[in-house]
């Protein structure tokens, strides 16, 4: 592997590295609950929920360690761990 | 794809699931934006969001060792001073980092005065290399060089102030946040990079893997060392306390006996004599601070 100058890295690069595989439990968000306060998508330590086009939290499952904060702190317990199945 | 997320922190960083410190750093980068160039000493957060050649940090960034990154900060200060520009710059440590080894540079850098800003991730113990003591340990808490057994009740020190000692290098603010607060925290880093001169912010950052909780209770944990005393959020201006978060305190139990780190406090019985000199210093730093709310009758 040829080291940059000063061992640079490119910007954000981490993002090939799909931390998702770590999971063993997956939170299911269920928008029928959802209030949109947007606690998930402030306490994600990934970072990785996102919005869809009605401003529904949706997260990336590519990244999503399934720790289970969001879960914890859903003000509406619109989340809920499940199984991974893969 | 829906769901799309765009951070100055980047997905993909390889933090424990839960992690507080990934919290913090997000939080800092929301709040500084993208005009930052970041020096951040070896730690946790060095080595989980740049293992080479990966990063994931989206602004200009640089590691130093474990005691010189506010020295590494003075000398970005100065260049980016005499060039004319106006990026801002923040130095994070952690707490081995910060209360430890880097003391002499951090000390050195407050008493020239430099523009920066110096932000801790405070996890109490060292914990990238196998939750080692530090000075920010607290009171009885058990960690691999002061493990809990028959001889010893854990770390026998109290936690190092240190908030008040660069507040007597005459640091015009400092700052306690917690991870469990975020918009509060936001708010402090961006008071602190508005703030001429060098700054101080030490964040509570709960540690799942250190202190023995799962991961989904990091929030919880954190609110909990706030409500029963145990870690007071406060705001020093120009060396005066302006401003600390008040509570309807908890005993100091309620925050114990969450954590592994504690365990030895009530197993393989109660020990009273401990838990009553930990909510000594509990009560103590709620009279230094006036955070309690008098409930009326």
């Amino acid at each position: 592997m040829a080291l940059g100058l000063g061992c640079s890295a490119k910007p954000g690069k981490a993002k090939e590295n799909r931390t998702g595989s770590w999971r063993t439990f997956r939170p299911e968000f269920m928008h029928e609950k959802c209030t949109k306060c947007g606690m998930c998508t402030q306490v994600c330590p990934e970072g990785c929920i996102g919005e869809d086009d009605l401003g529904f939290p949706v997260p990336d499952y590519d990244y999503c360690k399934g720790c289970g904060l969001c879960v914890e702190e859903c003000p509406s317990q619109a989340i809920e761990m499940k199984k991974e199945e893969k | 794809m829906t769901g799309e997320t765009c951070h100055l922190f980047e997905v993909g960083h390889r933090a424990c699931g839960g992690c507080a410190a990934a919290l913090v750093a997000r939080t800092i980068l929301d709040a500084a934006g993208k005009n930052t160039i970041v020096v951040s000493s070896t730690g946790c957060m060095e080595v989980f969001s740049t293992p080479y050649p990966e990063t994931a940090w989206n602004v200009p960034w640089i590691h130093s060792l474990f005691e010189n990154n506010s020295a590494v900060a003075s000398g970005i200060v100065a260049s980016l001073k005499k060039q004319g520009r106006k990026e801002k710059v923040i130095a994070i440590g952690g707490d081995g980092a910060t209360f430890d080894i880097g003391m002499l540079c951090i000390s050195g850098a407050f008493e020239r005065g430099h523009d920066f800003l110096y932000i801790c991730y405070d996890n109490e113990a060292y914990m990238n290399t196998g939750i080692q003591r530090s000075g920010a340990t607290p009171y009885d808490a058990s960690t691999t060089t002061s493990p809990a057994g028959k001889c010893s009740m854990g770390n026998r020190r109290p936690k190092k102030d240190l908030p008040m000692i660069l507040a007597a290098h005459g640091a015009p603010y400092v700052a306690t946040a917690s991870v469990a607060y975020l918009p509060d925290l936001k708010k402090k880093v961006e008071k602190g990079l508005q703030t001429e001169g060098p700054c101080y912010i030490q964040v509570h950052a709960p540690c799942c893997t250190g202190w023995g909780f799962e991961g989904e209770k990091t929030m919880n944990i954190g609110k909990l060392a706030i409500e029963t005393g145990l870690w007071v959020n406060y705001e020093m201006e120009d060396g005066k306390v302006t401003r600390a978060k008040k509570v309807v305190r908890k005993p100091v139990e309620a925050y114990l006996k969450e954590q592994r780190r504690f365990r030895h406090l009530f197993k393989p019985s109660r020990n009273e004599a401990e838990i009553a000199k930990i909510q000594a210093i509990a009560d103590w730093n709620a009279e230094k601070f006036g955070i309690d709310i008098k409930l009326k009758k």
